[in-house]
């Protein structure tokens, strides 16, 4: 007989199971994993030969070594923890699986700590060799800015999983039909966080809702350790605060949504 | 205290936007029963199933499984119940052994790799066990979805078209196990099927739907009686085309 549990409950295992699921599928297509690494490694290597041209003939950028590289980096840190946490929520929708798990004793909670951990472990495949290629090519070594890296990371992880929480409960509702938002959906952040320039490039106007978005404090202060050698702790903190808002409005929309499916009886058809 | 019934519908109502699917349905089923839900296309069968399931949220009415209200009380019983459709995949990549891995640690299974094994040897899948699902054939496929459907030993088994699709060798063989199973466990099973012979050889019971309502609900062999016919797919059909109370009527 198998225990009987609370609703509340939030079991490690079954947290693992999906996670065991993720990295069977991950390991058993030599594509997929290939496409982890390819597109940052073109983009890095890209805008790296870029920074190399401007640093040989502006003064300004010579000083201002590695903005784009990490620049580059960075962004990659935002848009592939998205992508990695909705691709995999979007193989159960190809799959046709997530009625089966949706009538399974899995959580929601536990479903999305599963795809916030495998969106890790994806990132970890495409990004690390990419972070390699960057010493080895242009001599910037990502892991070289220490403690502040660390802020980065934290801070564009909690985004990019809100977004994907998000938006895995938009396709949750609305079916595959709003598949396109998982792809596009980030590029959004693209302009209004400032990835390649800072805020005070943009109209006035817009600055205010590009200081509502968590990133763009992180690219501040990454500009501000890079050009200045300053580290700020205090973007860092507010995009922090920002991001503990970002998460729990993605995970309420999520619930939200997944609520909205079983009222609509969209769960079992999962297509268009 | 008695056990609460697998499965006790009251007035379920759903409806989507203004369209009723289901129209206030109610329904008991006992310990050990195997129920056949009929009825044709639209006729209601998969929103009640999804309702049972916790799938679908009830507009009005209560659906009550094992005792708990779905789909607010799901997390109390969904580890006793189990589905089986043709129309749910399975992960296509991963091997047989993975995904039963993968359903039994989210259903809770101990000792999983004896459940496998044992799965494997009833359902004949003990030498496909590492081979990707997707590489199967259809009728191996519905085994490896009636594995993942028994793998927790459930006491109430949904079973959506159990059969669609297969050969008519494959079908019974499958019929066989299910009907090993309700043997071995006294499961209590609702089978939704277009399959009348399937009904017919499974079911101690049939509910038959249309438009949302049920039409009728009794025994196989008292169906027949009433409606002065053969077989099921002929009552299935009176009933479909509004001949089942003219029939009645006249005998």
């Amino acid at each position: 007989m198998i225990p009987r549990e609370s609703t509340f409950a939030y079991s490690p295992r079954r947290t693992g199971a999906m996670m065991l699921r993720y990295w069977y599928l991950l390991r058993s297509s030599w594509p997929r994993l290939l496409d982890l690494v390819y597109w940052p490694t073109v983009q890095m290597i890209t805008w790296g030969f870029l920074q190399y041209y401007i640093m040989q003939n502006a003064g300004f950028f010579a000083r201002a070594g590695g903005t784009f590289i990490g620049a580059v980096l960075l962004w990659d840190i935002l848009f592939r923890g998205q992508l990695g946490f909705s691709i995999s929520f979007m193989e159960e929708m190809w799959a046709r699986n997530i009625g089966n798990l949706m009538m399974s004793p899995l959580r929601p909670l536990e479903f999305i700590s599963a795809l916030m951990v495998m969106s890790i472990v994806r990132l970890a495949v495409g990004a690390v060799p990419v972070t390699v290629l960057a010493i080895l090519f242009f001599g910037f070594n990502l892991y070289g800015l220490g403690f502040a890296l660390v802020a980065f990371f934290l801070n564009l992880m909690l985004t990019a999983w809100a977004v994907g929480i998000f938006v895995s409960g938009l396709v949750l509702r609305n079916g595959l039909g709003a598949e396109n938002l998982a792809w596009s959906i980030m590029f959004l952040f693209l302009p209004l966080t400032c990835v390649y320039y800072p805020v005070t490039t943009l109209p006035t106007w817009l600055q205010p809702v590009s200081w509502l978005l968590p990133p763009t404090y992180v690219f501040e202060g990454m500009r501000a350790l890079l050009i200045e050698k300053t580290f700020r702790p205090d973007l860092m903190l507010d995009a922090l605060a920002l991001n503990v808002v970002f998460f729990a409005a993605g995970v309420f929309g999520f619930l939200k949504l997944l609520q909205s499916a079983r009222q609509h009886g969209s769960l079992l058809q999962s297509g268009e | 205290m008695p056990a609460p019934p697998p499965i006790a519908i009251e007035r379920f109502v759903k409806i989507y936007k203004t369209v009723p699917a289901v129209d206030g349905i109610s329904f008991t089923l006992t310990p050990g029963s195997v129920t056949g839900l009929l009825g044709g296309n639209g006729a209601g069968k998969t929103t009640t199933i999804s309702a049972i399931m916790g799938l679908t949220t009830p507009t009005s009415g209560k659906v009550i499984v094992l005792g708990a209200e779905m789909p607010r009380q799901r997390y109390q019983v969904l580890h006793r119940i189990n589905f089986e459709s043709p129309y749910v995949a399975m992960p296509m990549r991963l091997t047989i052994r993975q995904n039963l891995t993968v359903f039994g640690m989210l259903y809770g299974v101990p000792d999983l790799p004896s459940r496998i094994k044992e799965l494997g040897e009833k359902l004949d899948l003990t030498d496909l066990l590492d081979r990707p699902t997707g590489k199967l054939s259809d009728g191996q496929k519905t085994r490896v979805a009636l594995a993942k459907g028994l793998i927790n030993a459930p006491e109430l088994l949904l079973l959506d078209e159990p059969t669609a699709s297969l050969d008519p060798d494959t079908a019974d063989w499958v019929r066989g196990r299910l009907e090993t199973y309700r043997r071995e466990r006294n499961a209590t099973m609702l089978i939704a099927s277009h399959n009348m012979a399937e009904v017919e050889r499974l079911c101690d019971r049939v509910i038959i739907m249309k438009r949302g309502h049920i039409e009728d609900d009794d025994t196989p062999g008292k169906l027949l009686s009433r409606y002065g016919r053969q077989t099921l797919e002929e009552v299935f059909l009176d009933v479909a085309r509004g001949r089942g109370v003219e029939r009645e009527a006249a005998q």
